[in-house]
């Protein structure tokens, strides 16, 4: 099971696909479920909505999601020398560009971003970080003309694909959310469920939960579990910092209470608690307060819908590469598959 | 031999100050089917002979091309994460994200890591980050990274060759890989091209931390000209002040103090007859490359500085010319084939 969960991982995360371009992503994913699933279509959005009928008596409508969207950069402007100006799709510190090889469209030309050599660069210039706007993609060509008419303005860039295992962790790009999308497809191609399951493979959340917000709206879930990779803070700390880990790796799914867009209705949590106890699932809470999630967009559709985020703990998320730990990423399909073996009509009602 | 495949053997090879060992075993194996006799001195600078045709004592020309690269080095082990700082001139700025490998009792792959940027004030998210925020992350337990890793190992980047649009390249240590692989061209050019000097080639060591593997062998060889190589800088996006070269339109021939007037005739005088598209390079003191160290060995040696323009410098993303590398290991090597037996650099008023 861990090998293909992995498999999974590694063949989805070498994927490029930015917000807008999740086509490569739903490509890669339809054979991989289509003998699984009852139904499988694509929407307005971009999302892949697949739903897999329940064996049991309830009328439970369940939706869990993961997105399949990137972050990268959009090529918004050509220098005259042939550079290519960015800006990001989604949120990437600017921090982490220089020095980087990047793949330019979807014929891949390689490019690379630099900057002025140490020895020529000013002292303001060193000890600031170059904004965004500053940077440029080189590609090699020389003229307007030639960088118009490789990369033309819209163009993705993105992050080169890689995958490596050290030990028990696991290195790669895109692993947000690509992990979630590697446990999605691996429960629509389990057993089914007592009641129909929504597998949604989200567009666009990364640049402000679009594809959740009409999902959600077309699906009408009773009830909503977001897939994640989230951010991981436990690297050594000054006493004086602010010492929230935000979540650990090698330390279980994290289930999160609340972040910047949504609080977890405590019925919700509780059912999470009690499977993961149930079945000696490993499980952190994520400390309150970072990042907004697909709930966010969830939990206020139509007449509201009680809705919870359970993540990957992964460090470096939204960088070049990320790490995750590979018992986190199985424990997340495990706790999720407890959690939802254990759904009754019970668990939503308010206390 | 291909000058693309050359330069990415080279350029992944991992070489820091100090600790050339791996990318000096690749360059011995390239030397020595070219070579009467290769050697390595004390400080592990690699010297190649080949011999002359010109009657004995031959004068010998020495070329040089440092073979260390700028990298990082393990300064302590925290929680299983390792601060560290640079080996050479590091570039800070471009440091997070990147993959490394740490070369332990084993390789091992990393990534540059710090804290996620929203735990910082956002006066704060601007600045670049010094090397007390910076972490090299191995992905293994705390345990397991104590046995495989201790301080003072050496870190190299991780940075595949990539091939850019029109002939350009871009990786890491092409400052100065890209010349020792354009000194390989030449002493396979002059394996097959009659010469009266001997050429020594040399693949020195320590560049990046003070030229002491050009002082040393220069001391050693004790050549009557030499030549380095080494990269300038090129324009680039955010750099066309004076003092940088356009990429593809060749090398740079240096001009200045550190360079002895015949010898910077005698590489204008080859360019142009072999129609080799060049710059002259104003140098107006310390050229900060092998040739600064050459220059006072022994008793003083006439010395000269071919520069290849290259972008990003100190970044594993240097960018440069595949076409600029071929032309500067064709100028080396008709230069010292151009030399007569009895040739000396002299000063105008020397023999007043």
């Amino acid at each position: 099971m861990s090998e293909a969960l992995i498999n999974k991982l590694q063949t989805l995360s070498e994927i490029v696909a930015l917000s807008g371009h999740e086509v490569t992503v739903r490509r890669a994913l339809r054979p991989m479920l289509e003998d699984h699933v009852d139904e499988i279509r694509v929407d307005a959005m971009g999302n892949l909505i697949t739903r897999k009928r329940g064996d049991g008596e309830t009328k439970l409508r369940v939706m869990v999601t993961a997105h399949m969207d990137e972050v990268g950069l959009m090529v918004t402007d050509h220098t005259s020398d042939g550079g290519l100006r960015v800006d990001s799709v989604g949120g990437i510190n600017a921090h982490l560009l220089p020095g980087l090889q990047v793949l330019v469209g979807e014929e891949q030309i390689a490019g690379v971003i630099g900057l002025k050599a140490i020895h020529r660069a000013k002292e303001s210039e060193f000890s600031q970080a170059p904004a965004l706007d500053k940077l440029v993609v080189d590609i090699g060509v020389d003229s307007k003309e030639s960088a118009v008419n490789l990369a033309p303005v819209g163009t993705p860039i993105a992050f080169p694909p890689k995958f490596r295992e050290l030990g028990a962790t696991m290195m790669g790009k895109a692993f947000d959310d690509r992990g979630g999308c590697a446990i999605l497809t691996t429960l629509l191609q389990g057993e089914r469920f007592a009641f129909d399951l929504y597998g949604v493979f989200t567009a666009q959340e990364e640049v402000g939960l679009r594809g959740a917000y009409v999902a959600a709206y077309t699906v009408e879930p009773d009830i909503a579990f977001s897939l994640e990779c989230t951010v991981a803070d436990d690297l050594p700390k000054e006493e004086d910092e602010d010492v929230s880990p935000t979540t650990e790796l090698g330390k279980g799914p994290a289930i999160t209470v609340m972040d910047h867009s949504y609080v977890t209705p405590p019925h919700i949590l509780r059912l999470l608690i009690e499977a993961a106890e149930a079945e000696q699932i490993p499980y952190q809470l994520k400390q309150p307060g970072i990042s907004g999630t697909e709930p966010g967009a969830i939990h206020r559709a139509k007449g509201g819908v009680p809705s919870v985020t359970i993540a990957v703990p992964c460090r470096y998320i939204h960088s070049p590469l990320a790490l995750m730990n590979r018992q986190d990423l199985e424990n997340t399909l495990r706790l999720v598959r407890a959690a939802l073996n254990r759904l009754t009509v019970d668990y939503l009602q308010l206390a | 031999m291909e000058t693309l495949p050359l330069l990415k053997k080279l350029s992944e090879a991992s070489g820091p100050s100090g600790y050339e060992g791996a990318a000096r075993k690749i360059v011995r194996s390239l030397w020595e089917p070219l070579a009467d006799d290769v050697r390595t001195d004390a400080l592990g600078n690699l010297i190649a002979l080949q011999k002359g045709s010109g009657p004995e004592p031959r004068p010998v020309i020495m070329a040089a091309a440092h073979l260390d690269e700028i990298a990082l080095i393990v300064t302590e082990i925290e929680k299983g994460f390792l601060r560290f700082y640079s080996l050479g001139g590091v570039d800070r700025r471009i440091l997070l994200g990147l993959e490394v490998i740490v070369h332990g009792k084993r390789d091992l792959y990393g990534i540059i890591g710090t804290r996620p940027p929203h735990v910082l004030p956002p006066s704060e998210r601007s600045k670049v980050l010094f090397w007390d925020k910076l972490f090299i992350d191995v992905g293994l337990p705390e345990e397991e990274v104590k046995d495989l890793i201790r301080v003072g190992d050496h870190i190299t980047f991780s940075t595949p060759l990539l091939e850019l649009r029109n002939g350009l390249v871009s990786g890491k240590a092409f400052d100065n890989r890209a010349s020792v692989t354009a000194l390989t061209l030449a002493l396979e050019t002059l394996g097959h091209q009659e010469h009266a000097w001997d050429f020594c080639a040399v693949a020195t060591v320590q560049e990046e931390v003070g030229l002491y593997g050009a002082i040393t062998s220069a001391y050693g060889v004790a050549p009557q000209l030499a030549i380095a190589l080494d990269v300038t800088f090129a324009k680039q996006h955010d750099d066309s002040a004076a003092g940088v070269f356009e990429l593809d339109k060749g090398p740079t021939i240096a001009i200045g103090p550190n360079f002895h007037p015949q010898v910077v005739e005698q590489l204008r005088k080859t360019a142009g007859a072999l129609e080799i598209p060049h710059y002259i390079e104003p140098v107006a003191g310390r050229s900060g490359t092998d040739a600064w160290g050459i220059q006072i060995a022994r008793e003083g040696i006439p010395t000269g500085l071919l520069g290849l323009p290259t972008r990003y410098m100190h970044q594993p993303v240097e960018t440069m010319s595949l076409r600029d590398i071929e032309r500067t290991g064709r100028l080396l090597a008709h230069f010292v084939a151009r030399l007569d037996s009895d040739f000396r650099p002299q000063w105008e008023d020397e023999n007043e």
